[in-house]
């Protein structure tokens, strides 16, 4: 199951949110950590996220959110990739997401919900530990 | 030495003394706890320009906060017009002197509450207004002609400013009467905040349009707010903020100028708006950096003669990035030495963020601390009574002088490089912003500049504040009853009329205010301009 080669991701800001800070920081470091990484500009809806992420057959799916609209766009796209039958692609997000609503987006199978303040590199390190563990053996002690 | 030493004459008989036989200072004779006098400004050279003298590197008021304190303007918004004007009657009645109007990002790129693109975003970041009944609902019991308005409002800016008409006239304030600011701040939208609809060459017409209309019939209002703030929140360094932000401002006169209006007229109600950061001595060097700057760029460049069109004023607001989930309440001391460096930087307004804003929008109970830190500032700590206090002051006139060079090289650069437009179209702007964001990041990461109290495994709290999602099902029900209560007949010959004026090159102002007279909504307008101007597409 597990893939070889760069990891492949999708970023998007669903909704109207226009700051994009936060993505575009981590779409850099996806890439300076060699992965693929798609990124579909501001105001991309669910749908052009979920055609997106098939058509370019993308292992993980990450969005951003600072508006307060995460939960209607976060779990639509949850449950368009099912619709999709491509409930496999990894999902995590970030953004300001209250602590009370995190359990929810868990349950609608995001595996990451990154508050203000994470580093770059504990978003790579997850990827690549969940994607490409043999990668990540003997690398990480520390 | 004795203190006499230090009193500037000059500027005392020929500035300060003349300008407060006019307007009288707070009170009579300053002086410190311990009885020593505060003189309206200390000097070492009797010959330096002092403050309201070009070019206004100490202040733009000869008297500035003995004569006035700055404006207490706490921005807010959410949920619903009438749960908003609740939060604003509450901030006026705790002191607050102004009132700032946060719009949901609906509203801001032009889009009503019961559009399928709002989905899940009503009421969110701010408050929706998609009619002019909104915008009663949200004034209500405001008195338009004595408190001024700010309006954080961007691509739509010419329909909430023809809104807001409508509703003055129907409570019978002339428009001459109206006070207040519209951000109107296009072009650091496509770098930096990204409401924009519109391409940028048609958003530019909207600008000018707005200025102009106002230059005539709405005098007491400031068309535009240029705006740094966000340029700084999406990671640029301080020097860039004014950099870009002056040359977004060089970009609004040069369009004027072409437009034929007045620069004088215009350039007397232009206003600006940065951001107070962490770096305390650095941030108050920019705002005197600042000043100085766009008082050259006026005088110079576009032959301004008249001082206070050449002076930069502006709105402050305490850094939102700055603010961490871990510990909160660390937060407040952030904002108390962001707040106190915007004071001593001369400002004429200011917000101060909420301690829990890293987490939701603020609760009640940190927005009433918010405005009170100010009120801490402007009453307690004795920092208004002189003008300028750390002008003079080594490090600060070194820090400023640096800045001032560098802010001036980046404008340099960009006027070599064919001005701002075309280096926010090809990425230029946006570019060096991400690239000063991500060397923070990395800075931040490593450990470098880590955050107090801000170290791994910290908790962060639940959010104190939730906008309940039924208030996108209200809105919707508001909004039928709206359209079924309208003569459609005028809507669509309001909504012609529009559309052929958009087509050429007319003011759009006028039609824009009957289009909202008419009972058009701001949906409706702004598609109609949409299919005339096209859509801005964001590719990533």
């Amino acid at each position: 199951m597990a893939r070889s080669g760069p990891i492949r991701v999708l970023l998007a800001k669903p909704g109207l949110d226009g700051h994009d800070r936060g993505i575009r920081l981590v779409l850099r470091a996806l890439r300076d950590a060699g992965m693929e990484v798609i990124y579909t500009g501001l105001r991309s809806t669910p749908e052009q996220i979920v055609r997106a992420a098939v058509e370019e057959d993308v292992e993980a799916i990450g969005l951003s959110s600072l508006s307060g609209a995460h939960q209607t766009h976060f779990i639509e796209v949850s449950r368009l990739l099912e619709s999709h039958e491509a409930s496999d692609v990894l999902l995590f997000g970030g953004g300001i997401i209250p602590q009370q609503d995190v359990e929810g987006l868990s349950a609608a199978g995001f595996e990451w919900i990154y508050p203000p303040g994470t580093t770059l590199h504990q978003i790579v390190s997850d990827l690549k530990a969940e994607l490409r563990p043999e990668s990540v053996q003997g690398e990480s002690t520390s | 030495m004795s203190g006499e030493d230090h009193r500037p004459s000059r500027w005392i008989e020929q500035c300060w003394e003349p300008f407060v036989s006019e307007h009288p200072e707070r009170i009579d004779g300053f002086q410190s706890a311990s009885g020593i006098p505060i003189d309206p400004l200390y000097s070492r050279d009797g010959n330096e320009a002092g403050p309201g003298e070009f070019p206004f590197t100490r202040g733009i008021h000869p008297s500035m906060y003995r004569g006035r304190i700055w404006t207490m303007r706490q921005y807010a918004g959410y949920s619903s017009p009438a749960e908003t004007n609740q939060r604003f009657r509450f901030l006026l009645d705790q002191g607050q002197t102004g009132l700032s109007v946060a719009f949901d990002l609906p509203t801001q790129i032009g889009y009503d509450s019961d559009d399928p693109q709002a989905l899940g975003e009503v009421g969110r970041v701010g408050v929706p207004i998609s009619t002019v009944d909104d915008l009663d609902d949200l004034l209500e019991g405001i008195p338009l002609d004595s408190v001024s308005v700010s309006m954080t409002i961007n691509s739509t800016a010419p329909i909430l400013l023809a809104m807001l008409l409508a509703v003055a006239k129907r409570h019978g304030v002339s428009p001459d009467q109206i006070r207040g600011t519209l951000q109107n701040d296009i072009l650091k939208e496509y770098s930096a905040r990204g409401t924009q609809r519109f391409p940028v060459d048609a958003s530019m017409r909207l600008v000018v349009d707005v200025i102009e209309h106002c230059s005539v019939e709405v005098p007491a209002f400031y068309p535009i707010s240029i705006s740094g703030y966000h340029i700084r929140e999406a990671g640029s360094t301080a020097t860039q903020e004014i950099a870009f932000t002056l040359a977004n401002g060089i970009a609004y006169l040069d369009a004027c100028r072409d437009r034929g209006l007045d620069l004088v007229a215009v350039g007397r109600r232009l206003s600006f708006f940065f951001n107070a950061h962490n770096q305390f001595f650095e941030e108050i060097a920019k705002f005197r950096a600042a000043r100085r700057i766009w008082a050259r760029i006026c005088r110079d460049r576009f032959g301004i003669e008249d001082d206070r069109a050449c002076q930069l004023r502006f709105h402050t607001q305490t850094a939102g990035s700055t603010l961490q989930a871990v510990e909160p309440a660390n937060n407040i001391v952030r904002v108390t030495l962001q707040a106190l460096s915007a004071v001593l930087g001369g400002t004429q307004s200011l917000h101060t963020n909420g301690w829990d804003e890293a987490l939701s929008l603020p609760s009640e109970e940190a927005a009433r601390l918010a405005l009170r830190t100010q009120q801490v500032i402007a009453s307690e700590s004795g920092v208004p009574d002189t003008a300028d206090p750390l002008g003079g002051s080594p490090f600060i006139e070194e820090l400023t002088d640096q800045i001032d060079r560098a802010a001036s090289n980046i404008i340099q650069e960009i006027d070599e490089r064919g001005g701002m437009l075309h280096s926010i179209k090809d990425g230029f702007v946006r570019n060096a912003i991400e690239q000063s964001a991500y060397e923070a990041q990395v800075a931040r990461d490593s450990g470098e500049m880590l955050p107090v109290g801000s170290e791994e495994g910290g908790e962060i709290p639940e959010a104190p504040f939730h906008v309940d999602p039924v208030i996108e099902q209200q809105r919707r029900g508001k909004l039928e009853q709206f359209r079924a209560n309208r003569d459609l007949r005028a809507v669509d010959s309001a909504m012609a009329q529009l559309e052929q004026n958009a087509r050429g090159t007319v003011n759009l102002m006028p039609s824009l205010t009957h289009a909202m007279e008419s009972g058009c909504t701001l949906g409706e307008v702004s598609s109609t301009l949409a299919s005339v101007f096209g859509e801005y597409q964001d590719h990533g």
